[in-house]
């Protein structure tokens, strides 16, 4: 009995990793802000739990099938050579099975509650997977903006679960999602850029170089906290929270705008870290 | 970065988040704008120094920065509790804001920059540090009005701290500042969102 514990906690110790917890937390976060945002009367806690459930299900399996098939890509990169995968401490087989079986689980359970919600995360995930990870990414440095609608999609999931149908806010909102990507993946891009090379995938530092990547991730920042902002005010939020977002917003923006006048690699990380704290900030404005 | 120094300064962003959220509704627009940015600047240093840590407190940007503190929470002040002076102030916050700008982006080697900060920040701090003793004092205003100039007090304390710091004469050592400063950043917004909530 002892042996079967050890061994399914050795085996979850494993799989943890390749569900990247804390990227998946803030995509399931979105999702959930989605739905409140549509401020539904009534709210069941077996919705808000078949919500979060299907949403993390589908955002963790799509994860590990993308791991499954980078697999050659992070035993290259010093960075993601110690995954499990990568390393080979979870065979390629077993990963493949664990992937897709939460990712099949993921969409069963969300077509089972909404059939137009479980095709936005059917959506989200073959996008992710296939069109991002499979055709683009090895092929083009613009294929983060299929990874940013990909990203988009569990926050217009999670609010077209809880309106029942597609509104011009979710689709702001996966707007602003979709822009805030480049600011999360492109500042990892070139704080781990001799990686990416090792590994020979093009990114935006290594095909337009960092000039040009710190503007487009200024401009990124400002389109997605005029996105966030307007969908903020058009949900009703309290003018007091959109007071917050608008500080918020701001600080993006100084971060962004400062690394492209006066470049350095800790302004570079600090922006990355400063945006995930954004997204979750006002995942959680906008859920109040 | 100790854990503790990270626990207040994230207790100090999650307090000016509230006061921009909820602590200043129900004033006219000049003082919720003026307000908003004074917190607003206190939450973004407060999470910066939380992800870059407290060198980012060595960047140039850092003067011009904490000038707007001082200057817009005292425009607050002024608009709301001195009608009268309320243009003369904004020309004054204006000026001055235009001037620090000027003389910190400008290479000047004489002592103008030092005067120009030291006269913005003195008459502003001391707005923020009298107006509210005096009004809670004269009962023009309920005696908690008074703690939002103790967090007058405590950010000109700051100011000083770290200004003698960057002249290269400090008061303390750079180790003792630092070890205070999330204490102190955390006080003084404290004392300032109690004094506007009993004021």
């Amino acid at each position: 009995m002892t042996s079967v514990v050890r061994r399914i906690r050795t085996k979850l110790s494993l799989y943890w990793p390749l569900t990247k917890s804390l990227q998946t937390g803030l995509l399931l976060s979105t999702g959930l802000a989605g739905y409140m945002s549509a401020r539904c009367p009534v709210t069941h806690w077996y919705d808000f739990l078949g919500l979060g459930l299907s949403l993390y299900l589908s955002i963790a399996g799509s994860t590990i099938l993308n791991m499954w098939y980078d697999r050659d890509l992070d035993a290259v990169m010093n960075r993601t050579h110690h995954r499990p995968l990568a390393d080979g401490r979870v065979s390629p087989g077993e990963a493949v099975r664990l992937g897709a079986v939460l990712s099949a689980l993921g969409v069963a359970l969300s077509l089972a509650m909404d059939p137009l919600y479980g095709l936005i995360v059917a959506a989200g995930l073959v996008t992710d997977v296939v069109v991002y990870t499979i055709w683009l990414k090895r092929r083009s440095a613009w294929s983060i903006v299929w990874g940013g609608i990909a990203g988009g999609m569990p926050i217009l999931a999670g609010r077209t679960y809880g309106l029942g149908a597609i509104d011009g806010v979710g689709a702001l909102l996966a707007l602003a999602v979709l822009f805030w990507i480049p600011t999360h993946i492109l500042t990892f891009a070139m704080r781990y850029h001799e990686d990416y090379r090792a590994a020979r995938i093009p990114t935006f530092p290594s095909t337009y170089g960092f000039p040009r990547t710190r503007l487009a991730i200024a401009l990124s920042s400002g389109v997605a906290a005029l996105a966030i902002g307007l969908a903020g005010i058009l949900i009703g939020i309290e003018w007091g929270f959109v007071r917050l977002l608008a500080v918020l917003s701001g600080g993006l923006l100084l971060l962004a705008v400062a690394s492209v006048f006066k470049p350095a690699e800790r302004l570079n990380f600090g922006l990355f870290k400063y945006a995930s704290l954004y997204m979750l900030s006002a995942m959680v404005l906008l859920s109040i | 970065m100790r854990v503790l120094d990270r626990l207040l300064l994230l207790l100090t962003g999650l307090l000016a988040a509230y006061q921009i959220a909820v602590g200043i509704d129900g004033l006219t627009s000049v003082p919720i704008a003026a307000y908003t940015v004074a917190f607003g600047v206190l939450l973004v240093a407060g999470l910066l120094l939380l992800i870059l840590g407290m060198e980012v407190l060595a960047s140039p940007a850092v003067v011009i920065v904490s000038t707007v503190i001082p200057l817009s929470l005292s425009l607050g002040l002024v608009w709301e509790r001195l009608p009268a002076l309320r243009v003369a102030y904004a020309a004054f916050v204006l000026l001055g804001f235009v001037a620090v700008l000027v003389t910190r982006l400008i290479p000047i080697q004489n002592k103008g920059p030092v005067i120009v900060l030291a006269v913005v920040h003195g008459i502003a701090g001391l707005t923020i540090t009298l107006l509210p003793v005096a009004l809670a004092l004269t009962g023009r205003a309920p005696l908690g009005f008074a703690l939002v100039g103790l967090g007058g007090a405590l950010i000109g304390a700051g100011g000083l701290l770290l200004s003698f710091l960057r002249a290269g004469r400090p008061l303390l050592s750079r180790e003792s500042i630092l070890k205070v400063l999330p204490g102190l950043l955390l006080l003084m917004t404290a004392a300032f969102v109690g004094g506007f909530h009993f004021g």
